[in-house]
């Protein structure tokens, strides 16, 4: 399954579908960081929102897209983490530490707005 | 109530994403709540995870239970891989062999109501989680 990745100005934007296999999240690990650098990206927004369950091998890939492109100089925001995944990684004993999180697109959009005025 | 029973062979990662699907399935049926069957199926995931980092096959069985005065799901993941020489090392967090997160064990049975696991080097390793419907 194909994660679609939207390119929105400085911004990629990444849709999580529900169903998303290992071989898909490696997949998207790697595409992901080759179109940063193809579009001289400054952010990436991974929306997870229909994901519907999030465990440990799909936290640690979101963590390590996320280092990967702060590697490239380019800011990560996970957004639409569902309150239910929540509780479930958080009684697994999963973080996303060092990587920014917002409630949705929309807000993680904004972060970015205000991160990159403020760098500016 | 041989009905609820559903067998997934793990063989692949594509099979984590359908046993995971087919418990949430099961969960829902049973009349759990929509955050209740998100644990199940995340620890449904580890599981089977387990399994393919580990064993690279095995089974996983969902099925109800009854229990007095109460319903529930019992998940069974089997395999006939290396096993686990110490089970109480394999359940302290942080602890991993395969270089994963090394939460599994200990995460799935927060995630769970009850867990039991019985391994033997060589042979495999069977873990019978439960969660009872709230």
């Amino acid at each position: 399954m194909e994660v679609p990745i939207l390119k929105q100005g400085a911004v990629l934007i990444a849709t999580f579908q529900a169903a998303l296999s290992d071989a898909d999240l490696n997949q998207l690990r790697m595409g992901l960081v080759q179109q940063v650098v193809k579009f001289r990206s400054r952010a990436v927004i991974v929306d997870v929102t229909a994901m519907d369950v999030m465990d440990s091998f799909a936290s640690r890939t979101l963590r390590e897209i996320a280092h990967m492109i702060r590697l490239r100089g380019a800011e990560t925001v996970i957004v639409g983490i569902q309150p239910e995944v929540a509780f479930a990684m958080v009684q697994l004993g999963l973080t996303l530490e060092g990587v920014a999180t917002a409630l949705d697109l929309e807000e993680g959009l904004a972060y970015l707005n205000e991160k990159f005025k403020t760098t500016n | 109530m041989s009905a609820g029973e559903i067998r997934v062979a793990i063989n692949s990662d594509q099979d984590i994403v359908a046993a995971r699907q087919k418990g949430r399935l099961m969960a829902n049926e049973i009349g759990f709540s929509s955050g209740d069957a998100t644990l199940i199926a995340t620890a449904i995931s580890e599981l089977a995870r387990n399994i393919v980092s580990y064993a690279r096959k095995g089974e996983i069985t969902i099925k109800m239970v009854n229990g007095l005065n109460r319903r529930g799901i019992v998940v069974v993941a089997a395999d006939e891989g290396p096993g686990i020489p110490d089970i109480r090392q394999a359940l302290r967090d942080g602890f991993s062999t395969s270089g994963s997160l090394g939460l599994g064990l200990p995460g799935v049975r927060r995630l769970m109501d009850e867990f039991e696991i019985t391994s033997q080097p060589g042979r495999g390793t069977i873990v019978a989680v439960k969660k009872w419907r709230q």
